[in-house]
């Protein structure tokens, strides 16, 4: 097929589908129970150079406690997809944790404004970058997903964002019509948080999956941090709600509130106080310092992060806002 | 001075632009302000859809994120990126609202990056999120954006999303869907299209209280002029008691 057009970005990933399917020959299909701690799970899945990818949508059922142990443990120089990556990248440029990223969407926070310092970061010229669209990303991950090296898509063309992507423009076989070719994305490792999961790793989901399908299905590895264990008598009662199946799954932690301070619909609201600050903070280099030290570095887990905003009644009283809203205020 | 503000007033008018039936995506802030406001008015069933995967939701406050709980309530439903934006280009998007630092005479957008090194840039910006998605597929493209000279360039320094690209049939050639693109741009002082054969940008409409030379005063390229350019009516009291009172009555997009 001939390549009309090629965009000068780097792909840092390998798209090759026969490589991945060697890969995907040897992992586990064993119903094993894979309940471990997120120190544990960064520990033993998450290794500096790794490719790691985020799910949820930026501060809506994100997973938190993940982004702070990969801060915690110190790891370098991984490569991220900055997918509809909002408050996920804030934490893992306060960490300067990867140094080339595939972008979508990065630094800024939708309507609460921009991070000041990942926009820092991202101008130093540390961070090596390839161009994509949110909607040109979930198609990589869904070509990973579905076993083909690449997909063709209908966007992208004619910008710069086509230019400074690694996409090519081809001709259909069929139609003669142009079409961007996008180069499915396998991403080493990923984390995901869900509503429910049970002890081997299949998980339900409420509301919006955003990319999470595809993002579960294309990883070569995947850590799961859920709200609650169920049992697998639950998940069998109604297979229909299983949104990611077990063998997809290596890790699974239970942290409940672990999309806080992001939203986790049905469960509770975003803290937008606490966000504000954040970005507040991020503006004086001593007292962003401080902030990730009394909120990152000096705790122990989530838990320790959430007893230090609030506990147990900030929760409440975002699980309230976030029924009342619910139910319809 | 007119009891209503620059923001105010955008919402309005774009508002209007949304008629009862037709299906529109947008992002935070002003967009869905305006989608909402259209829907609380005179467009009770227009099908508003978020990228995260919200679809048809009867918004019941601002959202602050296009993933957040307030994206799916009451709405028909929960989705993911790939079917919003597969919807989308199968051709079922009539509208988008989208915005930038920077806008050109054909209606491309820059939402990446002011400099000219890539990889270090001089100011970055998010990039393209669902801009160029949406700006590819959906068949009208509005930009809502206050009108100064900084923000309207002869030329964008980085294209995110596309307009009419060159102009004339260069965006059909490019490969993106045919038909689809800007359709109209609107800020505080006027209401612009496209002029058909050269796809560059025209004042077809003012906002009360300006004249084309304060458009093009304020507009960093030459703007063409319809043959017959209408006046808009200021926001009505009941739009201006649904967008205050019921859609954003913390101000967080009117209050700016």
């Amino acid at each position: 097929m001939d390549v009309i057009e090629q965009g000068v970005g780097d792909i840092f990933t390998d798209p090759d589908a026969d490589k991945a399917r060697a890969f995907f020959r040897g992992k586990s299909r064993k119903m094993e129970n894979k309940v471990m701690s997120v120190k544990d799970a960064v520990a033993k899945f998450i290794h500096d150079g790794d490719y790691i990818t985020i799910g949820g949508f930026g501060a809506n059922r994100v997973p938190v406690a993940v982004c702070h142990e990969i801060l915690r443990q110190g790891r370098k120089k991984l490569g991220f997809a900055g997918h509809t990556s909002t408050h996920d990248f804030q934490i893992l440029c306060a960490g300067e944790v990867f140094d080339r990223c595939d972008i979508a969407y990065i630094i800024g926070l939708e309507a609460r404004g921009l991070s000041p310092n990942a926009r820092r970061y991202m101008e130093t010229g540390k961070v090596k970058v390839s161009e994509w669209s949110n909607y040109a990303l979930s198609v990589r991950f869904k070509a990973a997903a579905a076993g083909v090296s690449f997909y063709p898509a209908r966007n992208l063309m004619g910008t710069d964002t086509f230019k400074y992507s690694a996409g090519r423009i081809i001709e259909c076989p069929f139609t003669k019509t142009k079409y961007v070719a996008l180069p499915a994305l396998y991403p080493d490792v990923s984390a995901i948080h869900v509503h429910e999961a049970d002890m081997y790793g299949n998980c339900r989901v409420r509301g919006i999956t955003v990319s999470d399908f595809d993002v579960a299905r294309a990883s070569k590895r995947l850590i799961i941090t859920c709200e609650k264990l169920i049992s697998n008598e639950e998940i069998r009662r109604d297979p229909s709600y299983t949104v990611i199946p077990y063998w997809c799954v290596d890790a699974v932690c239970e942290v409940p509130y672990g999309s806080y301070p992001g939203n986790m619909l049905g469960e509770y609201f975003s803290d937008e106080e606490h966000l504000k600050e954040w970005l507040k903070v991020e503006s004086d280099p001593a007292e962003f310092k401080a902030f990730l030290e009394k909120n990152i570095y000096g705790c122990k887990d989530h838990f320790e992060y959430i007893l230090k905003n609030g506990g147990m009644a900030k929760m409440q009283m975002l699980r309230q806002k976030e029924m009342m809203f619910i139910g319809a205020r | 001075m007119p009891d209503y503000n620059t923001m105010e007033l955008m919402i309005c008018t774009a508002s209007r632009e949304l008629e009862d039936g037709a299906s529109v995506g947008v992002g935070t802030g002003a967009p869905c302000a305006a989608a909402m406001l259209a829907q609380k008015i005179h467009s009770p069933n227009l099908i508003i859809v978020f990228e995260a995967g919200g679809v048809a939701p009867l918004i019941p406050e601002m959202p602050i994120s296009v993933g957040d709980s307030r994206t799916t309530w009451k709405a028909i439903m929960a989705s993911g990126m790939c079917e919003i934006m597969e919807t989308a280009c199968r051709g079922m998007l009539d509208y988008t609202f989208l915005g930038g630092a920077q806008i050109d005479m054909y209606g491309n957008l820059n939402s990446t990056r002011i400099g000219t090194d890539h990889q270090k840039p001089k100011v970055r910006f998010p990039g393209s999120g669902g801009a160029n998605d949406f700006g590819s597929f959906c068949w009208r493209m509005m930009v809502m954006t206050p009108q100064d000279s900084k923000r309207f360039v002869e030329k964008v320094s980085y294209c995110t999303t596309p307009g009419w690209l060159s102009g004339g049939d260069s965006r059909a050639k490019s490969g993106l869907p045919l038909g689809a693109g800007p359709y109209k741009i609107i800020t505080n002082m006027a209401v612009m299209d496209f002029e058909p054969e050269s796809k560059r940008m025209r004042v077809i409409a003012l906002n009360p209280g300006y004249s084309v030379k304060d458009v093009q005063d304020n507009c960093g390229f030459e703007l063409l002029k319809a043959k017959k350019i209408v006046e808009n009516h200021a926001p009505t009291k009941e739009e201006l008691h649904m967008l205050r009172d019921v859609i954003d009555p913390y101000r967080y997009v009117i209050g700016r």
